[in-house]
């Protein structure tokens, strides 16, 4: 069995500065890989590299192609890391509205991908665009309105939704709850984990909650400085840190 | 008309319109891709049809034949001022009759008569990019170019269907040149979209602000972009022209008084006379 996503010796650098340092690590199918740090750490930074929105000043990211098995991704053509960006790969952003197009309606938000690959008929995407949406509890009457007139957590979840209609292998997170309300966040995670299970998806997700983390990731990774610290099991590593940055992180957290 | 001297022939210096002529090539090589090119100040305004003027003055010659129609007019402000222009600064013939004329300009329209081999139809364009509304950069509209990266295209005509029911984009509706690139025809009614495919005449794209030529060479296919179950269909109407008595043509809607009278007559002012000119000679 290969992984379906290979890192070694990933760093990316700004001038002098570093973004994230010689990162390595693999991702199975099915799996959740957490990443977690401060603000600053470089979580962003890495996630960009590791999805081929930047490209990396050292260090490979190869990722199982359905053709070629494990292929760097910052080699291959344009075209075809476009083609992989939205079939096998799905980016969900921090801030919904640079993942959505404002100005269309949800349906034409979802069906986006499925046009961008060549589906024509109006009926069909539009079909699909209205499961998608039910999928991600979101009233299939409001399939025509514009997103402005959504609130925060459906946004989330209408990007969700226009993410994983092309039934994707890999998405990337970053902060999916950030600035949501915690009943908002508590309904969003519930759903996310469950598409995870039952698509059996792999994802990397970017947090700075800790509890988030501890819902979604099996796997997590704590940076600092842009260097990972300590890596292991989502329980062992929240229930038993070892590197003292992650013991300050743990010990952070407030408990109500 | 009398020529006015101090003038090159067709306003612009041999320098320019060389500069034109070679952008003109590259874009019939390769139809529906927009080419730069170093567009020129006119003595009009950005709007009324720089673009169109350029390409006009870079292909005319001595023995050329000339009509300027204005939402199929030739009678309009716009027509008469680039026709007359050209009546003085190259001292070529003009006409108002398509079947005579070599070189036609356009704005918003194409002629009814079909056009014949040997004719060059030329468009103003004011937005030559079709990605414009849905993409704002211009370095990643020439990448989805380069790529044939179109889906983005089809997200607005879903948006019609989804808001009216039908496409309801009634004018510069985007077209597929030779399977290849996506093109605007500039503001023609969609009415006109048919007639671009496969036609025996060169059709000339100029758009003078943005400083882009595209062509589609003669008998290219033009595709109007649709869905399966929402097929490109032509606007129709349940009337004939007041005037001549065609219903096969596209006619403008004109309010005649200020209790909701109003005629549909042909916007294509030369089609619609000789029509006439035949019911009379047969009555």
């Amino acid at each position: 069995m290969t992984p379906l996503l290979r890192v070694s010796g990933l760093t990316r650098m700004y001038g002098g500065r570093v973004g994230c340092k010689d990162v390595s690590f693999e991702l199975w199918p099915g799996e959740v890989m957490g990443i977690v740090g401060e603000s600053g750490s470089g979580k962003t930074t890495l996630l960009g590299c590791l999805s081929a929105r930047l490209d990396p000043s050292s260090g490979t990211v190869e990722y199982d192609t359905r053709e070629d098995g494990l292929t760097d991704i910052h080699a291959l053509s344009e075209p075809r890391r476009r083609m992989l960006m939205r079939t096998d790969w799905g980016i969900v952003h921090q801030n919904p509205r640079d993942g959505l197009r404002m100005g269309v309606s949800a349906g034409a938000n979802v069906g986006e991908r499925l046009m961008a690959v060549g589906a024509r008929h109006y009926g069909a995407i539009r079909a699909q665009a209205g499961e998608w949406l039910r999928k991600v509890e979101i009233d299939a009457e409001r399939i025509d309105d514009l997103p402005l007139t959504f609130s925060g957590g459906m946004l989330q979840r209408l990007q969700i939704a226009r993410n994983l209609v092309t039934h994707p292998r890999l998405i990337f997170m970053d902060e999916p709850t950030g600035g949501l309300d915690v009943s908002v966040q508590a309904r969003l995670l519930d759903l996310l984990r469950r598409l995870v299970t039952d698509l059996g998806l792999a994802a990397v997700v970017v947090t700075h909650d800790l509890a988030v983390a501890r819902l979604l990731a099996h796997r997590l990774m704590v940076m600092r400085r842009g260097e990972v610290v300590e890596t292991g099991l989502t329980d062992q590593v929240l229930d038993d840190p070892h590197h003292p940055y992650t013991q300050l992180l743990v010990s952070s957290v407030l408990q109500p | 008309m009398s020529t006015v001297q101090g003038y090159n022939f067709a306003y612009l210096d041999e320098q320019t319109k060389r500069m034109i002529r070679r952008a003109i090539l590259k874009a019939v090589a390769i139809p529906g891709y927009q080419v730069p090119f170093g567009s020129r100040e006119m003595p009009l305004p950005y709007g009324w049809g720089t673009g169109g003027i350029q390409v006009t003055a870079a292909v005319l010659g001595p023995s050329d034949t000339l009509k300027v129609i204005d939402q199929g007019a030739d009678d309009t402000t716009n027509a008469v001022s680039i026709r007359r222009f050209f009546a003085r600064t190259a001292g070529v013939a003009t006409t108002e009759r398509t079947v005579e004329a070599t070189l036609i300009q356009t704005r918003h329209r194409i002629p009814e008569t079909p056009l014949r081999e040997g004719q060059i139809l030329i468009y103003q364009v004011p937005i030559p990019e079709p990605l414009r509304w849905l993409e704002p950069r211009e370095t990643e509209t020439r990448k989805m170019h380069a790529l044939a990266d179109y889906g983005a295209m089809h997200v607005k005509l879903y948006e019609d269907v989804a808001r009216f029911g039908r496409i309801a984009t009634t004018y510069d509706y985007p077209v597929l040149v030779q399977g290849r690139y996506l093109m605007r025809p500039s503001p023609i009614p969609k009415f006109d979209n048919p007639k671009m495919h496969m036609n025996p005449a060169l059709q000339l794209f100029g758009a003078g602000r943005e400083k882009r030529i595209y062509a589609v060479p003669p008998y290219t296919e033009v595709k109007s972009l649709d869905f399966e179950d929402h097929p490109f269909a032509v606007q129709r109407w349940d009337q004939a022209c007041a005037l001549c008595g065609g219903a096969d043509s596209f006619l403008d809607e004109v309010v005649t008084d200020d209790r909701g009278g109003r005629m549909y007559v042909c916007s294509d002012t030369d089609h619609c006379a000789a029509r006439q000119e035949i019911r009379e000679a047969a009555e």
